[in-house]
């Protein structure tokens, strides 16, 4: 408790208050928070917050409302609450561009792209971490290398080979494609945390008899789940979002997922600001309580030092 | 809708299915070769199905993609430089390169010094209003960039003069009597580009606070407690022992950031599409394949991609190697 208030106190460029007690005093805080540090916190959670908060309140709204008065007339007058409406999440859920499709679209695009890669990276990883071949480092470098690029490069030329293979416009097409530049980050943080498990107890169950396959089953992939977790999250987040990939493999239309879909109700409406404010509220609702609910396992994996390209 | 649902559900029992069996196969192979070779090969027979893949959707691709630059819209035939010529001989061109590098310039940045600013503010605040803070400036980086381009419009949404402004940036300066200013489209100094830039700011700035205040809380004490004994006031010591000390960790988010930035593509496809002088490589790449199916050209812009970003390949392998040697 102690060590960390004193660092605290240490990391606070502009102290306010300068109220030096004694590092070693239980609880202490030689710099608390004051008003101005408080204030200045609350005007930035406020700014973070209002570009939310605006398009929650107008995918509620009216079309006339939306169009005419700002969505800030609704806190200012709220005598327009009662006009508050459910039919902008009837209509983009129901209307021509289905979010309610898209949605299910979406999560056959991201479940695969984020489960199947776990077992490959853990086998790899366990490979890396627990045993001896020739060019274990020189592979590992390359996989670590592999994490900067871009997934331009691949775009292409693997949309070339989809044509060969007559899967353009299906979800294997993402999901496969997602998977491949998923691997190099997975096996990367799974190595990392596997390189901190107890080197005693792998050895002393290779020295019961156990072999790679038993060790790699009974205790090495239960005693990675917190990484597993860490990067599931990664990849979920960052399939679930991703557009430019849905646009080259999948594109609009039936297999649509929810980020192209968002696009297409912008188009199509022009300034049918009411809707695209619901199929905004759509498309982040999944993530966002996947990330309020699992952050810390998601802080986890950003701070083992991953880079993604 | 149940079909799809199901299919889903189904592609990721297959799939997961038929990964543990082909790792149970592979573990039969190297355990009935006979002699030492079994023991010898199973460690690359378990990495092979990862190393496989990445070679397919990474080094294949890259490959290809260098060759493809110097071959005409379709591949067909060998043009040599002409697609770099008629990209770098081109204004619009020069103008999305030199947006490009703003970003980049610009963006990492501004987000690492608002992420320190926030991690050390917040770090002084009590454990619950802490947490608060943090997760409201970590929200948006669950948010897509779709959908913040689209949030972000109710911010610089402009309507023509003489009605009632529903942007808020316009709706505030109405109030003080100045004309609606259409932001987006005002490329004068870049301003554009700079508005854009706040919206991958505000996704941004949460990954870096979350980083470098778990960096700030893990140094040693007391290197600080012997700044402090010294006489250094907080400031020096925030200057001189702590930022030395998480520079580790500052250079990651840089790395990570820059690469982020020199992607973009989603907030500039959204919002202008390219329009207004703020175009980016990215959506220039979408543009060439999209519009112009003009492959040639897009793998050339992918090539400057590859070529920008082996420094930092380079420092990641580096970066890599120190931290295994200690």
């Amino acid at each position: 408790m102690t060590s960390t208030a004193t660092t605290e106190a240490a990391a606070s460029p502009i102290p306010k208050t300068r109220r030096r007690r004694s590092a070693t005093h239980f609880d202490a805080n030689p710099a608390k928070a004051g008003w101005l540090v408080k204030s200045i916190l609350i005007v930035l959670c406020l700014l973070w917050l209002i570009p939310l908060i605006g398009t929650f309140i107008t995918s509620f709204r009216t079309v006339d409302a939306a169009a005419n008065t700002g969505w800030w007339s609704v806190i200012v007058h709220p005598s327009t609450l009662s006009s508050l409406t459910l039919q902008n999440y009837k209509t983009a859920l129901g209307g021509s561009t289905d979010m309610g499709a898209a949605f299910v679209n979406s999560l056959a695009i991201t479940l695969p792209a984020t489960f199947i890669p776990l077992l490959i990276a853990s086998w790899a990883a366990y490979a890396f971490t627990f045993l001896q071949f020739r060019g274990r480092n020189f592979l590992f470098l390359f996989i670590v290398s592999m994490l900067v690029v871009p997934n331009y490069v691949a775009f292409i030329p693997i949309l070339k080979l989809y044509k060969n293979l007559g899967i353009n416009g299906t979800f294997p097409a993402a999901w496969l494609f997602h998977i491949g530049f998923g691997l190099s980050l997975a096996i990367y943080i799974l190595r990392n945390y596997m390189s901190t498990l107890p080197k005693t107890v792998i050895e002393s169950a290779k020295m019961d008899g156990a072999s790679n396959y038993q060790t790699f089953y009974r205790l090495v992939l239960p005693m990675s789940v917190p990484a597993i977790a860490a990067f599931a999250i990664f990849q979920f987040l960052w399939v679930w979002n991703d557009l430019l990939v849905a646009l080259v493999f999948i594109g609009p239309g039936a297999n649509q997922p929810v980020t192209v879909a968002l696009t297409q109700l912008k188009g199509q409406l022009g300034q049918g600001w009411e809707l695209t404010t619901a199929g905004g509220f759509i498309t982040l609702i999944l993530p966002v309580v996947v990330f309020l609910v699992l952050q810390r396992y998601f802080v986890r994996g950003l701070t083992s030092g991953a880079v993604k390209g | 809708m149940l079909v799809k649902a199901l299919t889903a559900v189904i592609t990721v029992a297959a799939g997961i299915g038929a990964a543990f069996v082909l790792y149970w196969i592979l573990n039969w192979i190297s355990e009935h070769i006979p002699g030492d070779w079994g023991r010898r090969i199973q460690p690359y027979l378990f990495i092979l199905p990862a190393l496989a893949a990445i070679v397919v959707y990474t080094v294949y691709p890259a490959v290809l993609t260098v060759i493809n630059s110097f071959k005409d819209n379709f591949s067909r035939h060998w043009i040599g430089l002409a697609n770099y010529r008629a990209l770098f001989g081109s204004d619009a061109f020069r103008s999305t390169l030199f947006n490009t590098l703003l970003w980049i310039l610009i963006v990492p940045a501004a987000c690492i010094i608002m992420g320190l600013t926030v991690a050390v503010l917040a770090d002084r605040l009590g454990p619950r209003g802490e947490k608060t803070t943090k997760t409201i400036i970590f929200l948006p980086m669950a948010v897509s960039l779709v959908g913040a381009a689209t949030v972000w419009r109710f911010i610089y949404d402009a309507e023509p003069k003489g009605s009632t402004q529903i942007g808020l940036l316009n709706a505030i300066g109405s109030i003080f009597h100045k004309g609606p200013v259409a932001w987006l489209d005002t490329s004068t100094f870049r301003l554009n580009s700079l508005l854009l830039m706040v919206i991958l700011l505000w996704a941004q700035v949460g990954f870096s606070m979350v980083l470098l205040s778990a960096a700030i809380k893990s140094v040693p004490t007391d290197t600080i407690e012997a700044a402090r004994i010294d006489g250094a006031s907080e400031r020096q010591i925030f200057a001189r022992v702590v930022v030395p000390q998480i520079r580790g960790t500052i250079v990651t988010i840089f790395i990570t950031v820059t690469i982020t930035v020199m992607k973009i593509f989603d907030v500039v496809y959204v919002t202008t599409g390219g329009a207004f002088n703020t175009d980016v490589l990215g959506n220039q790449f979408w543009t060439q394949i999209s519009t112009y199916f003009n492959y040639g050209a897009a793998s050339a812009i992918v090539v400057i991609f590859m070529i920008a970003v082996i420094p930092v390949m380079w420092y990641q392998v580096k970066h890599f190697q120190t931290e295994e040697a200690t």
